[in-house]
């Protein structure tokens, strides 16, 4: 067992010279190419794959998908089980495969309107906190350590800054602006209120999870350019008097990518599940415009009579979840030199 | 080393200041006051403003504010009149202390174990299962898992009790039987993720060279792998202590709307919207002395993990 171990760890420290060799004698191209053969070859990954195209593509058209409006209601069928017919004049003929709320409206619609929530707060929040976490954390990482210090003293202060009570303040703040005189309230509020009447609540939802995701990964890349700017390499491409731009864009970035990549794929079923917890607990998306939160929240309040309604959206949640922490986890496996062969 | 506990204290001073500062500030920012109804005429609400100093410059109330709250005073709540904050925030902070470290023990019973055997056992099936089980736990949140566990366990077995809290003067197996379900809910995720911390950092460090330097003197696997390997690789668990007492702290909020445990959540969302401006103070307070807390106990555990950063300092 010992000798081994002490086999595998002589040839794993092998590998990662021999790979550490490769990347500073060329480009790195292989170890991408590599990366990819890999991934397509794991069953789960491409599953996992398919299934979130399915439901971007879902996202980008539910009106194509679902088979009635996200908000017509029908009393006469409140509360039906999957599968049973509509009992209305109107509907007549149409089956509720996945029955309907307690307000009579179809769940399979609501599901799929649902879809675009969870996708827009996913790629979205993964965009923001990408672009300032990342940008924010090269400059604090390469800056002069009293510059770095106030930079995260600053992360540190929003970090201790209870994120609820911020989304809170925020929300009671514009709608109690949105019921004031229309000729008192400035521009700027107007357009919020009319960005986050339009998109449904969901403005709020964006600002909440932007304001809190990039503190990560600003503290992560931070981490990762002091672990490289003492390295070689940098040195180098200091000696020879490459301006700081330079050494930012071409040597540390792609060097601190990859940890990065992963982090914010797994990343991304944090954001989802934030929305579905704030509009669970009725400070996200508003009603009528249904999330997969929202509805785990309706459906709650009827366990006792209709426990079937809380199994699609909470499904489909964590299916959600589930695909992006395979993608991410299958990522950084492909991407760690130890893990190859194994 | 108290050295350090000393600055990291100092230091959080001026954070404290400036969380609580900008609370107050925007708090009395928002429109409309704790005493506004459609039907209170406008000279009532003057006076029961003056009655509660809220016609005070901003300046002179935080002041006050602060000055109080240097005794633990939290002031008067202006929504439930005629109690103080503390006289109902307190308990209702101790239920959810007391959720929060059932469901910590619950993630480090489950999830260090299952961390530690998936390393050793890297490549074989006990690795693959743990680690299998370990995605399929982050990804299932507690907004899932606590009307599953509920509709299964307490309506539909009828094993557990549906809702609420006791207290252990009501006796153990009651006190016990009503924290199980909200424990695991709000545990279950956090396991899952020290199982997968714990095993990417003993699995770093089981290669390490110093870990061939034991072997090779001698020492019996059982005292590497403690010692030299879960010592080093505990280090990163530790840190994350930090993320995971804040996400036990707002993930409670969904556990306890879900099983309808009367702890500190509801007022986070109540005292908002209730202009109840010492309550939210209050809340705010609580939040980030916690996080302070916790982030300090890691600074210390890290002296005692690893002995270096100590020294270093």
């Amino acid at each position: 067992m010992s000798s081994s171990t002490q086999e595998s760890a002589t040839r794993n420290k092998e590998t990662e010279l021999a790979n550490e060799l490769a990347s500073t004698q060329r480009r790195s191209r292989g170890l991408w190419s590599d990366m990819f053969r890999q991934l397509v070859h794991d069953p789960l990954v491409v599953i996992s794959a398919f299934f979130l195209l399915l439901l971007i593509v879902i996202a980008l058209f539910p009106g194509f998908f679902a088979p009635l409006p996200y908000d017509l209601t029908s009393f006469q069928d409140k509360l039906a089980s999957p599968g049973s017919m509509a009992t209305s004049d109107k509907l007549a003929g149409h089956r509720y495969l996945l029955g309907a709320d307690r307000l009579g409206r179809d769940m399979l619609s609501r599901l799929i309107y649902g879809t675009r929530v969870s996708m827009a707060v996913a790629f979205i929040g993964a965009g923001v906190s990408f672009l300032i976490g990342v940008t924010y954390g090269l400059i604090s990482g390469y800056a002069r350590p009293s510059v770095d210090n106030l930079m995260m003293r600053i992360v540190d202060v929003v970090y201790g800054y209870p994120t609820l009570i911020l989304i809170i303040l925020l929300q009671v703040f514009l709608t109690a602006a949105s019921q004031q005189d229309p000729s008192q309230i400035s521009g700027l509020q107007q357009i919020i209120i009319g960005l986050d009447n339009s998109t449904g609540g969901l403005f709020f939802v964006f600002v909440a999870i932007g304001a809190v995701s990039w503190l990560n990964m600003a503290r992560l890349t931070r981490g990762q350019v002091m672990h490289y700017r003492q390295q070689e390499f940098v040195q180098a491409a200091e000696a020879i008097g490459a301006p700081r731009k330079r050494i930012l864009r071409r040597h540390l970035l792609p060097n601190v990518l990859g940890p990065l990549i992963v982090a914010e794929t797994l990343a991304i079923p944090t954001y989802i599940y934030t929305e579905a917890f704030l509009s669970f607990i009725g400070l996200g998306v508003q009603p009528p415009v249904p999330s997969w939160g929202g509805m785990i929240s309706d459906a709650y309040g009827a366990l006792r009579s209709a426990p079937h309604l809380i199994f699609f959206p909470a499904l489909a949640l964590s299916l959600t979840m589930l695909a992006f922490n395979f993608l991410g986890d299958a990522i950084r496996d492909a991407m760690d030199p130890r893990m190859k062969g194994r | 080393m108290i050295a350090v506990i000393i600055r990291r204290l100092i230091w959080s001073i001026p954070v404290f200041l400036l969380v609580t500062g900008i609370t107050f500030i925007t708090m009395h920012a928002l429109p409309g006051g704790p005493f506004d109804t459609a039907k209170t005429p406008p000279a009532l609400v003057d006076q029961m403003e003056a009655v509660y100093g809220l016609d005070r410059p901003l300046i002179e109330q935080y002041v006050t504010w602060l000055a109080n709250m240097t005794r633990l005073h939290f002031g008067p709540s202006l929504a439930y009149r005629g109690q103080s904050v503390e006289s109902f925030l307190l308990p209702a902070l101790g239920i959810s202390m007391q959720l929060g470290a059932f469901a910590m023990l619950f993630a480090l019973m489950i999830g260090l174990p299952a961390g530690i055997v998936a390393a050793l056992k890297h490549g074989h099936w006990q690795d693959r299962s743990a680690t299998f089980v370990a995605i399929l736990g982050v990804s299932i949140p507690p907004l899932v898992l606590g009307p599953l566990l509920y509709w299964l366990f307490a309506l539909k077995l009828d094993w557990l009790p549906v809702a609420k809290w006791a207290s252990l003067s009501d006796g153990l197996w009651p006190y016990l039987s009503h924290a199980i379900l909200p424990a695991i809910t709000l545990g279950a995720g956090i396991s899952a993720i020290i199982a997968r911390l714990t095993r990417a950092s003993l699995l770093q460090v089981l290669y390490e060279d110093y870990m061939r330097t034991a072997r090779s003197k001698g020492l019996s696997e059982r005292v590497v792998t403690v010692r030299h390997g879960l010592r080093n690789a505990l280090i990163p668990v530790v840190t994350y202590m930090g993320p995971l007492a804040a996400a036990i702290l707002t993930g409670s909020l969904v556990v306890e709307q879900i099983f309808a445990i009367p702890g500190m959540g509801r007022f986070f969302v109540t005292s908002i919207s209730s202009r109840d401006y010492p309550m939210v103070m209050a809340v705010v307070v609580i939040y980030s002395v916690i996080i302070v807390l916790v982030n300090l106990f890691v600074d210390i555990m890290y002296v005692f993990i690893d002995p270096r950063i100590g020294h270093a300092q």
